[in-house]
């Protein structure tokens, strides 16, 4: 099977879902870049990340659109194109900009179905680059997921791996209702097996990335190959872990994740957004109340701290949850009670 | 382009109905809101239709429009039933919405009314969102946004403006300057007191022209529509207004004259400048003009009866329609 970064795998699943339906159309600041420059050179990026390279030449200016940094404007375009019967993806850069248009996104795409009594569809796919870790600061660094996680009306994707992506964007695509798609910078280069025909990842279903015995440890996006380095290190002195990626947090498989805690009685969320109303919360909150009784110990919740993503590298690197707090977090949900 | 005062009798006639459906659709709900039978706070189009009627007689099905907190006018000019607006306002199950929306969030996709909003200045980037889709499928329809004073102060206006302009779409953005944002003055709020000026900045047409004048409004739109079926991208509309009730029901209004809305109802009455001009003209018949007027207040009575009659919504109602599948 071909070996695809992520950003790859993205482009791959845009090229593939534009030629097979007309209606799909991206805009976004840069989507080719060049327009109005001096080189002439029409497509001069392809997008900031280089995800939607190549799709200008083949769709055209159209299906295409540069837009200017109007984040309010690119996203409330997307969401009167679908109204009007396309099936726009607009990319939003970083997810940090969110700030700018999130009355776009909350007030008027989530809500119109509701509003409108069922009789409008909004097929929207908001793409915007998350994480921490490339010194970007704390306006550009953020995993705001949690936050659009907790708006009925949209559904939120957060990949892992390249493979994913790719099947959960071209779903996201296909599906009829709103989706924000969550792309973590730090993967867009990572590579992994990707078929090469389109297919699709149905949300909602977790993906069990480790099998064991002793804890269930969740993790999303960059925090899952964390995770994979700390269970694997684990496993040479014998402990073995469910390694759980719900992949996406609305809908959310919380099935998957209880039925685990059942078994082993230990919990360790991973997740790279500040603690407060986070994805970890929302999950620990669930667990306690289906399977309170299954626990053997509390449960941990390994996060940044409540700070903003600071900008210098000795401090970014304490801010992200890496590989030896996830063991030192498993270590301490095995620990006996004293 | 046919010039309003060219209009058949029929078209002339079905103007007409139009604004006065409005005008008593809006005076009907400020008797009714005083009851307290209606939930939750409404604002009234009244004072306006000829902006409404104007630019929506223009239009077809296949054309989009996007509204604001006071969109009853709008819905009704874009051809929405208004047995099915009356009770959605009364948050009744078989409303246009199934009473999850009310007053503010009137939308009927099937006429290409995509929905009032409740958010001053959201509206704007919808329509130009609609307007790509109308050039994608060759400019042979139009996307409208319609705005009052008070949104030209929103950001979100002159971004969809600016971008309007870049991607040369057929969008028309009509601003209804009311003169009142809320409970504020235009000659406070607006800095340039120029909203046709702010857009011409953009680099599109903008006109002033005499809201309460169906025929002007009818006329300016025209020239927009055939500009944007040239392919040549938005227009601007300013319409000097005014609103006859208050920003919403209930309003005490301390910031007007005493007799400002007294005045306004003497010179800027849409109807009674209707009436005049076709009578003066000879263009319809005034007894034709008052079979319409009997006809319309049956219309609203009934609206009202069956509104009041009608079941609330049930407990399922609340689970649906949040998404397609989940």
């Amino acid at each position: 099977m071909p070996q695809l970064s992520m950003r790859d795998a993205l482009n791959q699943a845009l090229h593939q879902e534009m030629a097979r339906d007309e209606r799909v159309i991206v805009l976004g600041e840069d989507v080719s870049g060049g327009a109005g420059g001096s080189s002439g050179e029409r497509e001069a990026s392809g997008g900031i990340f280089g995800v939607t390279k190549g799709l200008l030449p083949r769709f055209g200016e159209q299906r295409v659109i540069d837009t200017p940094i109007s984040e309010s404007a690119i996203i409330g375009a997307a969401a009167g194109a679908a109204l009007a019967g396309l099936r726009p993806v607009a990319e939003l850069m970083f997810a940090d900009f969110v700030g700018v248009c999130l009355d776009q996104i909350y007030n008027q795409i989530a809500k119109f179905r509701y509003m409108f009594g069922g009789r409008s569809t909004c097929p929207v796919v908001i793409r915007m680059a998350m994480g921490a870790g490339m010194n970007m600061g704390p306006q550009h660094s953020q995993s705001i997921y949690a936050m659009l996680t907790a708006v009925p009306g949209l559904k939120v994707v957060v990949p892992s791996n390249a493979r994913d992506a790719k099947g959960l964007l071209i779903e996201a695509i296909r599906d009829d209702d709103p989706v924000a798609f969550f792309e973590h910078k730090a993967l867009y280069p990572r590579k992994g097996e990707v078929p090469e025909e389109a297919y699709t990842i149905p949300f909602g279903e977790a993906a069990l990335v480790r099998e064991g015995e002793d804890v269930t440890v969740v993790a999303l996006a960059r925090m899952v190959s964390f995770a994979e380095k700390a269970i694997d290190a684990l496993a040479k002195e014998g402990i073995s872990c469910d390694l759980i990626d719900p992949r996406t947090t609305s809908p959310l498989d919380i099935d998957t994740i209880v039925e685990s805690v059942e078994g082993t009685g230990r919990l360790v969320i991973v997740d790279e957004s500040p603690p407060r109303g986070s994805f970890a919360a929302d999950v620990a909150s669930m667990v306690a109340e289906r399977a309170f009784g299954a626990l053997k110990r509390p449960i941990i919740q390994v996060t940044p701290p409540h700070t903003p993503v600071p900008f210098a590298p000795a401090l970014e690197r304490l801010y992200v949850p890496g590989p030896p707090r996830i063991e030192a977090a498993i270590r301490q949900a095995l620990a006996q009670a004293a | 382009m046919t010039e309003a005062l060219a209009l058949s009798p029929q078209r002339l006639r079905h103007a007409y109905r139009q604004m006065k459906l409005i005008r008593d659709f809006e005076e009907r709900l400020h008797v009714e809101i005083a009851t307290g039978e209606i939930p939750g706070f409404t604002h009234l189009y009244a004072g306006q239709e000829a902006v409404a009627v104007g630019v929506c007689e223009q239009l077809g099905d296949a054309d989009y429009i996007v509204s604001t907190h006071r969109g009853h006018g709008h819905c009704i000019a874009k051809g929405c039933d208004v047995l099915g607006m009356m009770k959605e306002i009364y948050g009744r199950r078989d409303g246009l919405c199934k009473g999850k929306g009310g007053s503010m969030h009137i939308a009927d996709m099937t006429k290409g009314m995509l929905g009032a909003n409740a958010i001053v200045g959201g509206g704007p980037p919808i329509a130009v969102g609609a307007a790509i889709a109308c050039k994608i499928r060759g400019n042979r329809n139009v996307s409208v946004a319609f705005g009052g004073d008070g949104s030209a102060n929103q950001g979100t206006v002159f971004e969809a403006m600016n971008m309007a302009v870049v991607l040369k779409v057929p969008a028309i953005f009509v601003m209804e300057n009311n003169g009142y944002s809320e409970h504020t003055g235009a000659a406070y709020a607006i800095g340039s007191c120029d909203l046709a000026g702010r857009a011409r900045g953009f680099g599109m047409p903008a006109e002033c022209i005499d809201g309460a004048d169906f025929f002007a409004v009818y006329d300016a739109m025209g020239r927009a529509v055939e500009r944007a079926h040239r392919g040549e991208g938005p227009s601007t509309i300013e319409a000097a207004i005014t609103r006859f009730y208050g920003h919403f029901e209930g309003d005490p209004q301390n910031y007007r004259a005493k007799d400002e809305v007294a005045r306004h109802r003497e010179s800027m009455d849409c109807l009674k400048r209707f009436r005049a001009r076709a009578e003066a003209d000879r263009l319809v018949a005034a007894s034709d003009l008052d079979a319409i007027d009997a006809e319309v207040a049956e219309l609203i009575d009934r609206s009202v009866r069956e509104a009041r009659a009608a079941p609330p919504p049930v407990e399922a109602d609340l689970y649906t329609d949040v998404y397609i599948q989940y």
